[in-house]
């Protein structure tokens, strides 16, 4: 609860951010606080100096960009679970976002921030993967982008260098007769997912599975996509049957974790049975 | 008696608008100048020796003041204290240091204390302090703990047993031979973590020129407090001043006297500047005392109409690493007197092992003992219905104390003082539906739903009383209460309560007495207590007695005013004192209702002084310490519906129902909140909240993002109603209702799950019931 004397910056904007970055090497970012904040008052993280990207004007917003939607790092949860752009096209991130932590989480926590973060059990990397997002990085040598699946990998643990910082995270409006749902088994304790997974899927014109991504969380060290579920699913019909033997092979070659509250055997279990039932939910959403 | 006013009336909680409003006065608030912030480092081992301890670092740190270890307070500071000694069990009481000397004995002992000029820099010190350790085997579970070779904790408590304590009640072996129904099991009745939303903590000031200790702390019972607190630092009673105004819960958490405290009040002392220490989150979980954790072996012998002719029970109670101050009385008293619920069991048979281990102490945590009484009895019931046959209501008909029975004599010993059990039985059946009920369960069945309906009808023993009996449980204590009516000459009126509550709303509802006592209105009573120096000798807020005995206090004291009052208003009325009548606050004369005064007027008079005999004295108070003759009894009935899915193992709550009887109610709306409250806690129990150890003694559930406390989101709506069935035991036939939410719910929700279960063979699932363990025990029984 007491965490131990550091310095503080506030970047005004993107360059001066990274400028406090290279000379402050330790130094953390800092967004919406809630997961950085409480680390440090157990000091589980003790960062010599903080840089405040909160207030970093061009970090923060959501923009339509023709065939993509492009949210800012920075975005709390609370602005895109409000923006109307947002639920019209990309609805399963104020579905994810209304079931993460409670209304003050909601209002501090940013995007950018549960990505870099990538908590074990954090809800937004599933989503990122099923919509195929695309995240871009500001560094010492500019501007990249790096794909949702390869973004997350390890526990706690990005693409992301220690240098770089995630500008924003952009997604591809999905076609027509694409539905969404993003399934969560949340901890009693924590509210964090236990297991949660995302499914997008696209209908083609005869109704069979013309494209599928699912993503899962919480079960293991990291979020992951399960490309054995969508292989299996894609061209066919989307049949309770079909759906159930798909979500059967979503545990296969995943590492689980375990703890009081779920064993690895029983995360597996779920991973199956959430995986089947976001896809359930997206093909009658993508049916709708 | 006055006419009721407010008796019954839900009046909103005065203490309300203060404390919704960020205006309460809890003991971090207290800011003195000068005060110094005192931390503790605890040991990471769960049992060790320790072989060196290096404060020179932490001492030279800028803003560090002190650093103490547990040599360094030796002399300062008498070992905690244990006060509730149990008779003939053999107990055992070892040696309990505020701060560890040579051995830690759980994760959370503390092995050095830091006294700085902030509570970072004292972190900071703390982290600086290098101990060194030699760890040691640990043991966690209580029945490893008494097998041989087990790590032993202290070499004066052999195999690590504290006592063994007997409440042998019949011939149970008799009872056995002859039952045509026999059935026996395991139960677990897991540890929990009281989590009351304001940690632990103290703000201690010595004034080294008066000699006097003033101590803010988050207490239960302020008096028991000073008292202990006298006893271990060596001050006098009279030096010292123990205030506890608002208390943000405790649930029996903030009965005991902790080292945290003793540490504070001592340091003080000894460096004779204010000293303030506030637990963190962490710290609570490890250092304040969890609850229940009992191993049980029982035995149920019935006849095959159901009723039940014997209990016996063999329970293992786990005790932590050291006694806390009522722990030996919690799993032995609380819990064995009231193994025959509310059905007319005729014989039982009870051995109680208290175990040490290298783990938290335990100790009353609400309900303490009574929830794991009940838990045993409703489980065992539903268990013997299911092997009969019967309905689980029908069972319960056949084996409840007839209402014509009361008071009756339970072969435990207890005098139960009133009661009509199917009264509630009836009514929360009714508000439930249940014919219609057990159609719906079997319809959805058939389409794969899962429902259940579960039951508990319980009884349990609370406004804990009488002093004798007190002393007959080796309770260090008296169990009475006190209570001062000060009536003043402009007629507003203080009470001064030895109760202390701390979230139960005695504020309102003694008021509401008083105010209808007097006849004076609810807005000119104040209501004072958890200030030592301005309240009597109190016994404190817990076991559901601060109305049934607190209250009573008061009336008493009330009734001393009034006679007092009658007497001085006779005498100005010209009449003789029983031709006085008293209503609504006025005083007059019999026959002739207009030659009459106010007892407003009466109190002027009193103090003025002008005109009264020389045989009554001026002033207008009383005193009065009043101790039960007995008990009381609340009891009822709950019923829980759930839905569980099969699939993941997860609990969904469709209804709960609690019709309970507390006797007479003061405030219905209060009652109602406290049962709210605790059927929030027993239904954690059974599905949420349960403490885990690794075998190392780590506690694995440190924290709230481990530790399940239900959100709203996570319970049922209840429907509450209640029955009423007075208690003679006291003036105002009010019983206790503070745990009775507690020690009802856990096993309504148990049985509830494990009725929806039914179809998978499912008998029953230890708790908690988490959706894995659900999960788990359908799989096994699909395969
Ligand atoms: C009570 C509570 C409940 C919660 N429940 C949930 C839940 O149910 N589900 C869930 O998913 N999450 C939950 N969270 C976590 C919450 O979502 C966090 O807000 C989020 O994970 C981190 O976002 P932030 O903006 O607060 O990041 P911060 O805490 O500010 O930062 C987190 C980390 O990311 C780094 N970082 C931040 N922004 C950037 C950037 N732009 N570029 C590079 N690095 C960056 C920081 O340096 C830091 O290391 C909960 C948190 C709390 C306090």
């Amino acid at each position: 609860m007491y965490p131990s004397a550091f310095t503080y910056y506030r970047a005004g904007s993107v360059q001066e951010a990274l400028k406090l970055l290279m000379e402050n090497p330790d130094a953390k970012l800092l967004a919406g606080g809630h997961s950085l904040i409480p680390a440090m008052k157990l000091r589980l993280a003790s960062p010599p100096a903080l840089i405040d990207i909160s207030r970093v004007p061009e970090l923060a917003g959501i923009r339509d960009r023709g065939d993509r939607i492009v949210i800012g790092a920075t975005t709390r949860y609370d602005d895109i679970q409000r923006s109307e752009l947002v639920r019209q096209v990309l609805p399963i991130l104020p579905e994810a976002i209304e079931v993460i932590g409670d209304l003050q989480v909601r209002n501090m926590g940013t995007i950018g921030g549960a990505l870099a973060h990538a908590d074990p059990a954090a809800d937004l990397p599933a989503v990122v993967l099923a919509l195929g997002a695309e995240l871009t990085a500001f560094g010492p040598d500019g501007e990249r982008t790096i794909p949702a699946d390869q973004f997350f990998v390890d526990l706690f643990t990005t693409a992301l260098q220690p240098n770089e910082i995630l500008t924003e995270i952009s997604f591809p409006k999905p076609p027509a007769h694409t539905g969404m749902s993003y399934q969560k088994f949340a901890n009693p304790a924590s509210g964090y997912a236990v297991v949660g997974a995302a499914a997008v899927v696209t209908l083609g014109d005869d109704g069979k599975v013309a494209a599928v991504r699912v993503g899962v969380t919480g079960a293991g060290p990291y979020a992951v996509r399960r490309q054995n579920v969508e292989q299996a699913l894609t061209g066919q019909e989307p049949t309770a049957a079909a759906i159930e033997a798909a979500s059967q092979l979503a545990s296969e070659g995943m590492t689980f974790n375990s703890d009081i509250f779920a064993s690895d055997e029983y995360r597996a279990h779920l991973t199956r049975v959430f995986v089947k039932r976001a896809l359930t939910a997206a093909i009658e959403r993508a049916r709708g | 008696m006055a006419v009721t006013k407010l008796f019954g009336a839900p009046i909103k909680r005065r203490e309300d608008p203060r404390l919704i409003t960020g205006r309460g006065n809890f003991t971090d608030h207290i800011r003195l100048p000068g005060t110094l912030v005192m931390a503790i480092k605890r040991s990471p081992h769960a049992h060790a020796r320790i072989v060196r301890i290096d404060t020179s670092k932490a001492r030279v740190m800028r803003g560090v003041v002190a650093v103490y270890t547990g040599q360094d307070l030796i002399d300062k500071l008498a070992p905690v204290p244990c006060a509730w000694l149990v008779p003939d069990s053999d107990l055992k009481v070892p040696t309990y240091r505020a701060v560890a000397v040579d051995k830690v004995r759980y994760v959370g002992d503390a092995v050095a204390v830091v006294v700085a000029e902030d509570r970072y820099v004292a972190q900071d010190a703390l982290e600086a302090i290098e101990v060194e350790y030699e760890p040691l085997p640990a043991v966690v579970d209580q029945e490893k703990a008494l097998e041989a070779g087990a790590p032993q904790l202290y070499e004066e408590v052999p195999n690590n047993l504290a006592f063994h304590w007997k409440l042998h009640s019949g011939d149970f072996d008799a009872a056995w031979k002859e039952a045509e129904v026999r059935l026996s099991r395991r139960l677990i009745n897991h540890r929990l973590i009281p989590t009351a939303m304001e940690p632990r903590g103290a703000l201690a000031a010595y004034n080294p020129g008066t000699g006097e200790l003033t101590i803010w702390c988050t207490s239960q019972n302020p008096h028991i407090h000073r008292l202990l607190l006298s006893a271990v630092t060596g001050l006098p009673e009279t030096r010292i001043r123990v205030i506890a105004t608002d208390v943000g819960g405790g649930f029996g958490s903030k009965i005991p006297m902790y080292a945290g405290e003793m540490i504070a009040a001592a340091l003080s002392r000894d460096l004779g500047r204010p000293i303030k220490w506030i637990e963190t989150r962490q710290e609570n979980y490890v250092a304040t005392i969890h609850g229940r954790d009992h191993v049980q072996y029982v035995d149920i012998a019935a006849q095959r109409d159901g009723t039940i002719t014997g209990v016996r029970v063999r329970a293992y109670a786990n005790l932590g690493a050291y006694l806390s101050t009522a722990a030996p009385g919690i799993p032995t008293w609380l819990f064995g007197l009231m193994l025959q619920g509310p059905y007319a069991i005729p014989v039982i048979h009870c051995d109680v092992f208290g175990v040490l281990t290298n783990t938290t102490p335990t100790d009353a945590y609400r309900g303490a003992g009574r929830p794991e009484a009940t838990y045993l009895l409703e489980r065992m019931v539903d268990l013997l219905a299911r092997e009969l046959r019967m309905d689980p209501v029908e069972i319960r008909r056949k084996n409840f104390i007839p209402k014509d029975r009361f008071p009756y004599t339970a072969p435990s010993g207890l005098v139960y003082d009133s009661g009509d059990y199917e009264a509630t039985l009836n009514r929360a059946l009714e508000l439930v539906d249940y014919d219609n009920l057990r159609h719906q369960q079997a319809e959805l069945r058939q389409q794969g739903r899962y429902i259940g309906i579960g039951f508990s009808t319980y009884v349990e023993v609370c406004g804990l009383a009488p002093s004798q009996a007190a002393g007959a449980m080796g309770f260090q204590g008296g169990l009475w209460e006190s209570a001062i009516v000060r009536v003043h000459p402009t007629g507003k009126v203080t009470v001064f309560t030895g109760s202390n509550p701390h979230g139960q709303g005695e504020e309102t509802t003694f008021a509401q007495l008083v105010a209808d006592e007097l006849g004076v209105p609810f807005e000119d009573v104040e209501v004072i207590h958890g200030d030592t120096e301005m309240v009597p000798f109190g016994m404190g807020t817990y076991g559901s007695r601060s109305t049934a005995v607190g209250g009573a206090a008061l009336v008493a004291a009330c009734r001393k005013v009034k006679e007092k009052a009658q007497r001085i208003a006779a005498h100005l009325l010209e009449v003789a004192p029983e031709d006085v009548v008293f209503e609504n606050g006025r005083f007059f004369v019999k026959g002739a209702p207009d030659r009459g005064m106010t007892i407003q007027e009466v109190a002027l008079q009193a103090y003025l002084a002008w005109k009264l005999p020389r045989d009554i004295e001026p002033g207008l108070e009383a005193t009065h310490f009043w101790d039960p003759t007995n008990n009381t009894f609340p009891f009822g009935c709950h019923i829980c519906v759930v839905e569980v899915d099969p699939e993941t193992g997860k609990v969904t709550f469709l209804q709960y129902v609690a019709v309970d009887d507390v006797g007479n109610v003061i405030n219905p709306m209060i009652v109602d909140g406290q049962v709210h409250g605790g059927i929030a806690q027993g239904l954690a129990q059974a599905v949420y909240e349960y403490a885990a150890y690794d075998a190392n003694g780590q506690l694995l559930s440190a924290s709230l993002m481990d530790y399940a406390i239900p959100k709203a989101s996570m319970l049922p709506s209840f429907s509450v109603d209640r029955t009423v069935t007075p208690t003679p035991v006291n003036p105002m036939g009010v019983k206790g209702a503070g745990e009775t939410g507690t020690i009802a719910s856990t096993p309504a929700v148990v049985n509830a799950v494990i009725d929806a279960l039914a179809p998978f063979g499912i008998e029953h699932i230890d708790i908690p019931l988490t959706p894995e363990r659900i999960w788990r025990a359908v799989l096994e029984r699909s395969r």
